[in-house]
């Protein structure tokens, strides 16, 4: 599925200073009986967000009228767990572009690319920098580069570099995708395969 | 402009390369179609499974794009997360559930893909299917739209878990792009005691390297305690490398593989047996191979294991006491949130504390063996009259095997029912609902906030464990029953 091409983001930023947020949280499994995909944002943090009545939870960052933006910087281990890609699409479908963290899962990691969310690792002591600045000034604002791999809080301009191989991010400038590229090795697939043991 | 670095044959360059190599390289580096510089390698997949609810939109993906599937023999489709365990005769009552159930059955008919849908001998967890029925062989790479992939590392394979925009990679190319994981070696060596199973093996290895110390990580388990275990513990312990973080885990192939494999219908017969067995024999890990890093444990410090926390990383002995958030290694903050979640404290003891649930099953603890070793447990008990207890097979050949084998008459003695296959309360995205606030002690994966029903409180354990629980009604070790 295609998606926007990503090269600066500036914005504001919502804080979830949780360790090991994993997919279960982020889309419950009962809300992954869809067929296609729409509508997954609106089970985003399911039950952190919404009491069983369907009130929304006061508590909850998502609720709170301050805080908004398309970046989202969440705790150690972010998106642990299940393989689910219904966690990035709701992600997505929410409005987030970005996902800071210390650390991050693998596979939500890999999905967060592969449907244009980029996300940022960050050091422990940037990722605290960020969460403090947010808790003074929930109007900071955060400044993502993907073709400088940097992130910066644009008030005082402190900055930190992120990794990210040079084909992913060649992909999100873009907006193209793995499957393109992998129809074109085809050939190749099939002289392999033909040569396969199993 | 991306540089492109093409490879030699893989199995050229492997057949020169007479440096010390791990297994996990030389099964991977076999299946390098590509290797991009700077980026990710691009990887043929032997086998891929697929379910109900990761799939629809991946054939979605297809039609929008006009492709095909490129190889529909190296796929299996099985229908497992959403279906009911009571019942199955029956139409699914959920519609959404039933949309999902027919759109793998119509999407596998229009693609030529296997199908073992509901009411299918064969069907059962994807993970339990795959290895009964010989589709999953030692030096495959093997994936599917489910983290739990790792289970079939037990062979000698890699195999992990991918996304849905993967499903439609591997359906459409029959291979992935990934960045090649480092290699970690978990070696457990000495003799495991009494009561003590390879469910603890794994939350004990978890519980030392935390829920996410193993991330960016490809695992190989070694030592005595894997070579003397069976292949479903082997499956067991591999099943839960993603609850450390790690891409996949594995276990070298030996004579126990084989004799498990060996006969199995989807596995090769006659000459194509000698052949693969041949080639199986040179799947391990050479003598002064490297590892990025590695971990070391002495199988006489492990106890029956449960969990008190929110992550698997949160296990503990079960003579032992909830430790303090900076005993546990992580932010007091979210160590805090995750106890008021479970009603639990800090320096409580687990034993004797009160089990509304028990949960046997899924594709962590849903075999024969262990059925096998719940029932030698409850024989001749009684069912504590407050418990709940969901004991759900892996597949239909697991559930044939316990009424073959007597289980189920120890079974309904001791007042127990046996349900039909499937992921169950796993997951819960059938009916198999824990009630908010109750305490399940459950023998699958994770016991993340909500994940056995909103509000649920979960503690993983071996089946003995939840045996235990289920007579006595509260937390027990088992090893006091026996």
């Amino acid at each position: 599925m295609a998606y926007d091409k990503f090269t600066v983001l500036k914005s504001t930023a919502v804080p979830m200073p949780i360790e090991n947020v994993d997919t279960d949280q982020i889309i419950p499994a009962r809300f992954l009986k869809a067929t296609e995909r729409k509508g997954f944002g609106d089970n985003l943090f399911r039950d952190w967000r919404y009491n069983a009545d369907e009130s929304p939870k006061r508590d909850f960052v998502l609720n709170n009228p301050i805080y908004s933006g398309k970046i989202l910087v969440g705790g150690r281990n972010f998106g642990s767990g299940s393989s689910r890609e219904h966690a990035a699409w709701a992600i997505y479908d929410y409005g987030f572009r970005c996902v800071v963290s210390s650390f991050f899962a693998d596979i939500f990691k890999n999905n967060s690319l592969n449907i244009g969310i980029l996300p940022v690792q960050v050091s422990p002591e940037f990722l605290d920098k960020l969460f403090k600045a947010i808790e003074a000034d929930p109007k900071t604002e955060i400044e993502v580069s993907l073709p400088d791999q940097t992130i910066t809080l644009v008030a005082t301009g402190e900055s930190e570099s992120f990794f990210i191989n040079g084909y992913k991010k060649n992909n999100m400038m873009n907006g193209y995708d793995d499957i393109d590229y992998l129809q074109s090795l085809k050939n190749d697939i099939k002289s392999y395969a033909s040569s396969s043991v199993y | 402009m991306i540089k492109i670095q093409e490879f030699a044959h893989p199995f050229k360059l492997y057949a020169m390369s007479k440096t010390a190599t791990t297994l996990f390289d030389k099964v991977w580096d076999r299946h390098v179609i590509r290797h991009i510089e700077d980026g990710p390698d691009v990887l043929f997949i032997d086998r891929h499974f697929i379910h109900e609810v990761t799939s629809p939109v991946a054939f979605l993906g297809l039609e929008t794009r006009g492709l095909k599937v490129m190889f529909p023999e190296k796929t299996f489709a099985t229908a497992d997360h959403n279906t009911p365990t009571i019942n199955q005769h029956l139409p699914v009552q959920d519609p959404l559930s039933a949309n999902q159930l027919k759109a793998l059955e119509t999407n596998s008919a229009k693609y030529g893909i296997s199908h073992w849908g509901l009411g299918n001998p064969k069907n059962g967890i994807v993970h339990v299917v795959g290895p009964e029925n010989g589709i999953t062989l030692p030096g495959m790479t093997i994936v599917c739209g489910d983290s739990h992939t790792s289970t079939h590392g037990a062979f000698g394979a890699i195999a992990f878990g991918i996304g849905t925009s993967e499903v439609e990679m591997v359906l459409s190319s029959q291979c992935i792009m990934q960045q090649k994981p480092k290699k970690m070696r978990i070696s457990v060596n000495g003799k495991l005691g009494k009561g003590i199973v390879p469910k603890d093996v794994v939350l004990y290895i978890i519980s030392r390297l935390t829920a996410a110390g193993a991330t960016g990580y490809f695992v190989e388990y070694a030592g005595d305690v894997f070579e003397n275990m069976s292949m479903e513990g082997r499956m067991t312990v591999c099943n839960m490398s993603i609850e450390m973080g790690a891409r996949g885990g594995m276990v070298a192939p030996d004579e126990t593989t084989f004799a498990y494999i060996k006969g199995r219908e989807k596995a090769p017969k006659g000459a194509d047996w000698d052949k693969a067995l041949a080639y199986w024999k040179t799947l391990k890990t050479d003598e002064g191979a490297s590892f990025d890093v590695e971990y070391t444990y002495d199988a006489a410090e492990i106890e029956p294991m449960i969990t008190y926390g929110t992550n698997p990383g949160m296990g503990i002995g079960i003579t032992k006491k909830i430790p303090q958030a900076q005993e546990a290694g992580s932010g007091k903050a979210s160590y805090e949130k995750s106890l008021a979640y479970m009603g639990f404290h800090e320096k409580e003891a687990m034993l004797g504390k009160k089990v509304d649930y028990v949960f046997i099953g899924s594709c962590t603890n849903g075999r024969i063996e262990d059925f096998r070793a719940f029932a030698s447990i409850i024989k001749g008990k009684k069912k504590a009259d407050h418990v709940t207890a969901w004991i759900v097979p892996g597949s239909h050949i697991v559930e044939q095997q316990i009424r073959e084998e007597g289980i189920l008459d120890i079974l309904m003695e001791a007042g127990f029912q046996l349900r039909q296959p499937g992921c169950s309360a796993c997951l819960a995205m059938n009916d198999d609902k824990i009630p908010a606030g109750k305490y399940a002690v459950s023998t699958s994966n994770r016991n993340f906030e909500g994940r056995q029903g909103p509000g649920a409180r979960t503690m993983l354990a071996s089946p003995l464990v939840a045996a235990a629980a289920a007579i006595t009604g509260v937390v027990t070790d088992p090893r006091e029953l026996f």
